[in-house]
């Protein structure tokens, strides 16, 4: 007789369990040493209080009728964290450093390196605005893949409104303005090509600047190359990112930092800064955040707040193929 | 502010970029192309059964244009050249499409076969038309954009067949020169979309080797624009 489970989940047997215990250990002992303490949440909430924080991740959340109300199973941290930091912990001295390692749950299609069920292991921040917060992330998260012992990993480092403010400044609103973003967050440059031209008021300069952004990524050079292409919305990201990207420098943590003009994130709740976390040994994102200074107060309570997340099992496949890759040698 | 390539530098990716190159129609085309841009096909054009080639610089990697999306977005292959016909039919496939790369034109269309009313019929009397197709969410999405029901029918292997003995109104298929439709008594009823290669590139590679990437997209430019 077979015993199924559904796709997209799985059972882990003592042999990977110690193996991933030793991960989350080592991960949690960085989280905690630099003051940010662990906490739990229910994995099912209430769908409308979760809709609070991102109305968009309906699409992706498995949602359930309990007498006559709608469940939802977490699809994230982030939000849940958002939701207690104005409830239990509203009026309590900010800045908030609260970590988690949890499961969270998506209805995908199951393939490589995408489940249903999953570990998500990361730390926010509320209450310390930017530059200063967002670096502070930064630094932990740079711990983090150091005691991961992913020595080759690369945080990338963009800018949430850019685009968002570029469009705005080019006369772009409404439906086009979110087509084309559409096209940035997917990176069809093809598409976005064509979606550019199509759009009246956009003129060809502006089209081109808009790709070129796109494109911007590598090292503090990039700045001067973005600020190259002009206009005042490119300036504010800049400035922005220039902030944060010097803040890193004096705290010794922007040698892995890649900056990214063409980074975004397809969450709804991010503003300002926003990260993503790549391995050379994995084709998939090990993880992300940036900064959601508008989400707390969605909840009633108005903080500036960043955080990151890692997924924690994509963490142990690239610790395993780069240790696999270390013997190759 | 210092101006080394941060995070760059510490990546040190493996090896030469890995490149997933189309078999069957696009295998031709896309081989000139490499050529133009410099890469040595010659080992590909030859009748060795490999499946991987590796020339100074690059490892060229071949597979079926289907298949090309799951090795880039796993980063199995770190760019590769496919269909847009492909990448719409796999479209929950995260890979980044970087250049239209002009050649392999061809049609997705709905056909039917000449003279006959059975696709308008079946759309007045049922309200919903019985269509073949390999590419189901293409056809699907056409559909339900245009506000009408069909009933899919996906079919591996020739579809011309399907309209021919009854089993479906119409079909949804790729036309290159309308050869196969004219053989098989078919005949375009409207035309759903323009397919030309693609150049796709994996997300993280896209980042972590942003200048070989970037220095293939720009050539690649350069080629199919001449």
């Amino acid at each position: 007789m077979i015993h199924p489970i559904p796709p997209g989940t799985r059972d882990v047997l003592p042999e990977e369990m110690r193996e991933l215990r030793r991960l989350q250990r080592a991960l949690l002992d960085v989280f905690e040493s630099r003051g940010y303490g662990e906490v739990s949440t229910p994995a099912i909430e209430y769908d409308e209080v979760l809709a609070r924080g991102d109305s968009r991740t309906a699409g992706v959340a498995y949602r359930f009728f309990d007498e006559g109300d709608l469940l939802a199973l977490r699809s994230d941290m982030t939000v849940p964290i958002a939701r207690l930091a104005a409830s239990r912990l509203a009026g309590a001295q900010t800045p908030l450093r609260l970590c988690y390692m949890a499961s969270a749950y998506r209805a995908v299609r199951p393939q490589r390196g995408q489940m249903r069920e999953f570990i998500q292991a990361g730390v926010e921040l509320i209450g310390e605005p930017a530059p200063q917060g967002t670096a502070e992330v930064v630094e932990v998260l740079e711990a983090a893949l150091d005691a991961a012992g992913l020595d080759r990993a690369v945080i990338g480092l963009g800018d949430a409104d850019l685009y968002r403010q570029l469009l705005t400044e080019f006369g772009v609103e409404g439906e086009a303005r979110d087509s084309i973003i559409g096209r940035l967050a997917t990176h069809d440059l093809v598409g976005l090509e064509a979606e550019l031209a199509a759009v009246d008021g956009i003129s060809d300069e502006q089209g081109a600047t808009c790709i070129a952004l796109s494109q911007l990524r590598g090292g503090s050079e990039v700045l001067a190359e973005a600020r190259a292409l002009g206009g005042a919305a490119v300036e504010r990201a800049t400035a922005r990112l220039q902030e944060t990207y010097e803040e890193l420098e004096r705290r010794g943590v922007a040698d892995r930092v890649q900056i990214d003009l063409g980074l975004l994130r397809d969450l709804g709740y991010y503003s300002g800064a926003i990260l993503e976390v790549y391995d050379p040994a994995l084709g998939h994102v090990l993880g992300g955040g940036g900064r959601y200074d508008g989400l707390l107060k969605r909840f009633g309570v108005d903080l500036p707040a960043a955080g990151f997340s890692l997924y924690l099992e994509r963490v142990h496949v690239a610790q395993m193929e780069e240790s696999r890759r270390g013997r190759g040698r | 502010m210092s101006f080394g390539v941060a995070g760059l530098s510490r990546a040190k990716p493996d090896g030469p970029l890995k490149i997933a190159v189309p078999r069957g129609a696009l295998l031709g085309e896309t081989l000139d192309i490499l050529d133009k841009v410099g890469v040595d096909t010659s080992e590909v054009r030859g009748d060795s059964r490999s499946l991987i080639f590796e020339t100074a610089g690059m490892t060229l990697v071949t597979m079926r244009p289907s298949d090309v999306p799951t090795y880039v977005e796993a980063g199995a292959a770190d760019v590769g050249i496919t269909g847009k016909d492909v990448l719409l039919e796999q479209s929950d496939r995260m890979v980044y499409e970087l250049l239209d790369l002009g050649f392999g034109r061809c049609r997705m269309v709905l056909a039917g076969r000449k003279g006959d009313e059975s696709l308008g019929e079946s759309q007045r009397r049922l309200g919903m038309m019985r269509i073949a197709t390999k590419y189901a969410r293409i056809a699907e999405r056409h559909f339900e954009a245009t506000g009408r029901q069909i009933e899919l029918i996906e079919v591996k292997g020739s579809v011309e067949l399907a309209p021919l003995i009854g089993l479906a109104d119409g079909i949804v298929d790729l036309v290159a020169t309308g050869r196969t439709l004219e053989e098989n008594d078919l005949e375009v009823r409207e035309e759903i979309l323009e397919c030309t290669a693609r150049f796709v590139a994996n997300r993280v590679a896209h980042k972590l080797r942003a200048a070989e990437v970037d220095e293939l997209t720009a050539k690649l430019r350069e080629a199919a624009a001449g």
